[in-house]
């Protein structure tokens, strides 16, 4: 059980008992989170700096919340109010954010790759907050440890994912986080939206969406990201025939095990591929992941912290 | 005894099972005087090798006393730890778990061996993080010096001279509340050594 990276980028660099020890130590942070003084001093002097390049409520204060209750100090960066509108490019911004000496950098971004191109670039350890269409391992993280507590372990265990899987970097962290501690892993959603390849990562793919949920444990439900069909892309004729089609209501949910959990990653646009009674109901977990974010956004920034006085530690060596 | 240990020699029998029970029923004794007979005490475990101490000290505590063994509690320290990043593979976590209310309760910390007290520092911080206690006093089994903060214990098993760099080790075994393969042993480094 260990954890000896400088960055987390994605869960694709991760072995199965990294996953584990970013889990086990998010496990004890829940307790800390149930304290009524909410703050312990490990990360006292620590600067972390929250480079936001798109649009985030929970998952920008969930990383803000984690920092602080380790008593680390928190800048954010904007999309709007940075430099970024002026034609800095990212690396630039970057290298001139790591001049001013964080320990840790979270980045969010639209385009894939940004966080290992950071992570590549600079001393300073990396968080991925979300790169594109291609990884958010906090997110998946949190889900697992959502899952892993509501059923013990997730050997022979079914998770249904649906939605906009070609677009989501959530499904995409989690399908190859679950399938790699022994879950199955069904997507589902319209032909336009599950990505070629899907079943290179382990997951099967699945048409109707009464199929994909039958003998689930899980189903995760993913956002339809309305920005992308505003911007013209023609995925499925309207929302109300994706909701017919692939929301979850009480009438699917027939089809569903008794003691089946719902999950979605938020934010939720209720009616379209959730119905409240669902999301409300006692299914629902959705809060749950809530709680869980913060707790293993602490383990990860526990666990990356110190590559400057590792770098230091093995140059003392080296002179030795 | 790790492969560590092994390396660095033969390890000198410093108390037996008997003698670790006679040290901390004389410091229940002592603690029950100077507290229980006062009023409520709880017990807090500093992890890893405060823990079974402590659960034997309240068992004894309970016997001089006549009464319920006090609650106990356990302190994992690592989050209050001031050498946590000295290199990038972080310890792993322990649970910390103290079922009672800490504001106002009369608490010993109880850890195996006292040495640096950097570790009864950060206990100390975790334990305020909970509350305010009424007071808190010190108990271990083994106080090996070398303080490097001023830092003292109120009940000791056993005062042990011991160069800097050697090794004191303290075995527990059994259930935690009777120990018959409790010990504890020097390693003095350097020996068996090629």
């Amino acid at each position: 059980m260990s954890f000896a990276r400088k960055d987390l980028v994605g869960i694709a660099d991760l072995e199965e008992h990294e996953i584990l020890t970013l889990l086990d130590t998010a496990e004890r942070f829940r307790e800390l989170n149930e304290r009524p003084i909410k703050k312990v001093p490990t990360l006292r002097g620590r600067s972390v700096i929250h480079l936001f390049l798109e649009p985030s409520t929970r998952t920008r204060t969930s990383f803000d919340i984690a920092a602080k209750r380790m008593s680390a100090d928190t800048f954010s960066v904007g999309g709007v109010t940075s430099s970024a509108v002026k034609g800095e490019t990212l690396l630039d911004t970057a290298r001139n954010l790591h001049a001013m000496r964080p320990d840790v950098i979270v980045v969010r971004h639209k385009m894939a790759g940004t966080a290992a191109l950071l992570a590549k670039a600079l001393p300073c350890s990396v968080i991925n907050a979300g790169d594109g269409f291609h990884e958010h391992p906090t997110q998946a993280l949190l889900d697992a440890l959502t899952l892993r507590q509501r059923l013990g372990g997730f050997e022979g265990r079914t998770v249904t994912i649906v939605g906009d899987i070609a677009h989501s970097r959530v499904a995409r962290s989690n399908v190859i986080l679950l399938t790699r501690l022994g879950a199955r892993v069904r997507v589902c959603g319209p032909r336009t939206l599950i990505p070629p390849g899907i079943e290179a990562l382990g997951a099967v793919a699945c048409d109707r969406l009464r199929d994909a949920i039958e003998d689930a444990d899980v189903v995760m439900m993913l956002r339809i990201q309305q920005e992308r069909i505003d911007q013209g892309g023609h995925y499925f004729p309207n929302t109300r025939e994706y909701s017919r089609l692939y929301g979850l209501n009480l009438d699917t949910m027939r089809r569903a095990r008794p003691d089946v959990l719902v999950m979605h990653p938020g934010p939720v646009n209720r009616g379209v591929e959730i119905s409240p009674e669902v999301a409300d109901g006692p299914w629902s977990v959705i809060l749950d992941q809530v709680t869980n974010g913060v707790a293993v956004r602490m383990s990860a920034m526990y666990h990356v912290m110190g590559a400057d006085r590792a770098e230091a530690a093995v140059q003392r060596g080296a002179d030795r | 005894m790790t492969a560590d240990d092994a390396r660095r020699g033969e390890l000198k029998p410093i108390m037996d099972a008997a003698a670790v029970e006679r040290a901390l029923r004389r410091m229940a004794t002592q603690i029950a005087e100077d507290l229980a007979s006062r009023g409520e005490i709880a017990l807090v475990g500093i992890r890893a090798g405060g823990v079974p101490v402590a659960r034997r000290l309240a068992r004894l505590v309970a016997e001089a006393e006549g009464g319920p063994p006090p609650p106990i509690g356990e302190v994992d320290i690592t989050l209050y730890r001031d050498d946590l990043y000295t290199g990038l593979e972080k310890p792993v976590l322990g649970e910390t778990r103290i079922p009672f209310p800490v504001e106002g309760a009369r608490i010993v910390l109880v850890d195996d061996v006292l040495f640096t007290g950097r570790t009864v520092r950060a206990a100390l911080d975790e334990l305020m993080d909970y509350g305010r206690p009424r007071l808190v006093r010190l108990a271990v089994l083994v106080d090996r010096g070398h303080r490097e903060l001023p830092i003292q214990a109120d009940y000791v098993g056993r005062r042990l001279e011991t160069e800097l760099s050697d090794r004191v080790v303290v075995v527990h075994g059994g259930d935690g509340e009777r120990d018959p393969e409790a010990r504890v042993e020097l390693g003095r480094a350097g020996r068996g050594r090629p």
